[in-house]
């Protein structure tokens, strides 16, 4: 007892708190999956966050270099499993690219009638696992409800309901069964009017919108310097999708299709006359908008669906076959992306002229959007972690690879 | 990003950084010297008429056939050729680099090439460059933080070279 201070004042002042290190993960719930985020704090306040990612890695690209293109196709299923379609497309327009291969006007259609529904599940999954984030439950079993109900239709069509591998490299493993397109239909008319639900639970919650709005605000800059991309990217204000603005063998899958990008454009969203106004405490860049986009972008989808639906029955004729499954690839390089529900998926292959590749890449989406995370969440509180971190909508499977 | 008119001003500035170019491929690239590596996307993302600002995608492709039956038949020498994939957000347009460098520096097995960090250019390639010394095996001179972001920070080798031999064993789990 070297000192004892008279005035009680002077020891509050003096009370530090040590720095510590928090460990999130890798089997924290609100992580997504495996990730592990080791956050450096001093009491609430978090001064570093580090992401440590790998524990689902499998090495795809290596295992691509042993098999044919078409046989690949499983593995981008278990990328982004939760949309699974989209990166099956992604992969084989990479081949089709590199092979100069067109598909037929039936399965350009039907492929942007699944892609569509394949981002609307993933969406839903976004938004319910981003209220289990913030500690509500009930959003979560609303989003699995009408989940299950795309399932169901992807179930119909090909067997599977989580790795479809459907579509496939030169077009799509089997036509749709009689009477689904109506089911489809019933889908979305029973659909839309719920999307207003959602609003209210969530978009307009004034816990919600006090837990997102002006947190982990992200600067145009920043996301371009990262190389975001998807909803991360357009939350951000940033008018891209490669839907629109991708490369002629993606954009020609959407050609006559009507569709706006979800991005704000002079303080608005489009249709957002149907929507909830942006909340006075939200600015752009922030959680809130991230999560709007993706809102926005169900509905969007849901018309790209409605859409794909009239133009693949107006066409006669067969869907066409798939390649075979040792298609020779032409020697050569060629690299794509696809506007996939998380972001930009791209994927590069090198062949020597073989059916196997002589080597594949899968660039990842969630990969440059969670790299963006640490900073973020600089000087953030610890609770706000999570909401940062869910509202990028991260898969570790798409991640790790 | 397609024009000859627009090599030519890179040429201009930064004489002696490309050595190859094909326009006529399906993507159009252009081969810089490695070592000139980091001025080039640097003149790109700041300088240049059409403004690169993100790199969108990094990888590496191992020349290199271990089997020596084929291995006499290419018509290549062993190298790796690193692949950038750059976008430019205003501009909505992608360009391709690509540099070689030798498999090994100096042909010692064991001692990683070395090509300039692009963590200077674009703070979003601190994670790329960290994979592709992961799983390929370059080192990225000037990297803040580069460590093994995929495999275990004790795993050995480099699993995308081709002559890559999984280990038989980790930490008591059997490999093979």
């Amino acid at each position: 007892m070297s000192h004892v201070a008279d005035d009680p004042r002077i020891i509050e002042f003096d009370v530090r708190t040590d720095e510590m290190l928090v460990n999130m993960g890798p089997q924290h719930p609100s992580t997504h999956g495996v990730l592990r985020l080791v956050l450096r704090t001093d009491g609430e306040v978090v001064s570093e966050v580090e992401p440590h990612i790998g524990y689902l890695h499998r090495c795809a690209e290596k295992i691509g270099e042993n098999l044919t293109a078409r046989q690949w196709i499983p593995y981008t299923d278990r990328m982004d499993y939760l949309a699974a379609m989209n990166m099956n497309l992604g992969w084989a327009l990479a081949v089709e690219k590199l092979m100069k291969y067109q598909v037929s006007e039936k399965a350009r259609h039907l492929r942007v009638l699944i892609a569509e529904l394949g981002r609307i599940a993933s969406h839903l999954v976004g938004m319910g696992a981003y209220g289990l984030d913030l500690g509500t439950f009930s959003p979560f079993l609303y989003a699995f409800r009408e989940r299950e109900k795309i399932l169901d239709l992807f179930e119909e069509a090909c067997g599977a309901r989580l790795t479809y591998s459907y579509i496939t490299v030169g077009g799509l493993t089997a036509d749709l069964p009689p009477g689904w397109l109506g089911r489809c239909e019933a889908f979305l008319d029973q659909f839309e009017p719920i999307i207003k639900e959602y609003h209210a639970l969530l978009t307009t919650n004034a816990i919600f919108v006090k837990r997102t709005a002006n947190i982990g605000v992200m600067s145009r800059d920043l996301a371009i310097e990262y190389g975001c991309s998807g909803p991360v990217l357009r939350g951000s204000g940033v008018d891209q999708d490669m839907r629109r603005d991708g490369e002629a063998i993606y954009t020609a899958m959407y050609d006559g299709y009507a569709f706006e990008v979800a991005v704000m454009k002079d303080g608005h969203y489009p249709r957002d006359h149907e929507y909830p106004p942006v909340p006075a405490d939200a600015v752009l860049g922030d959680c809130w908008h991230r999560f709007f986009v993706r809102m926005l972008e169900v509905v969007q989808s849901m018309d790209l669906v409605r859409q794909s639906i009239d133009r693949y029955s107006a066409c006669k004729g067969p869907l066409g076959e798939p390649l075979k499954l040792a298609e020779k690839i032409p020697a050569g390089d060629a690299y794509l992306e696809t506007e996939a529900p998380k972001g930009q998926m791209g994927f590069y292959l090198v062949s020597d002229g073989s059916a196997i590749p002589w080597r594949v890449r899968a660039r990842s989406s969630s990969f440059s959007n969670l790299a963006v995370a640490p900073e973020l969440c600089r000087g953030c509180l610890i609770a706000d972690v999570p909401a940062i971190v869910g509202s990028l909508d991260i898969v570790m499977g798409e991640i790790d690879r | 990003m397609r024009g000859p008119g627009f090599l030519e001003q890179l040429d201009e500035a930064l004489p002696g950084a490309v050595v190859g170019r094909n326009l006529e491929a399906i993507d159009p690239w252009v081969e810089i010297a490695p070592e000139r590596i980091a001025d080039v996307c640097g003149w790109l993302n700041s300088r240049s008429p059409v403004r690169f600002d993100s790199l969108q995608c990094m990888t590496v492709v191992d020349w290199c056939e271990p089997d020596p039956k084929k291995a006499a038949k290419v018509s290549w020498q062993p190298h790796l050729e690193l692949v950038y994939h750059l976008w430019s957000t205003a501009s909505r347009v992608s360009l391709v680099l690509k540099a070689k460098v030798p498999r090994w520096k100096g042909d010692v097995p064991g001692q990683l090439p070395e090509v300039p960090s692009l963590c200077g250019v674009w703070r979003g390639a601190d994670w790329h460059e960290r994979e592709v010394y992961d799983l390929s095996g370059v080192w990225f001179t000037g990297h803040p933080n580069l460590r093994r972001i995929l495999c275990p920070e004790d795993w050995e080798g480099y699993p995308l070279r081709k002559d890559y031999e999984q280990p038989l064993e980790y930490h008591g789990i059997r490999g093979r």
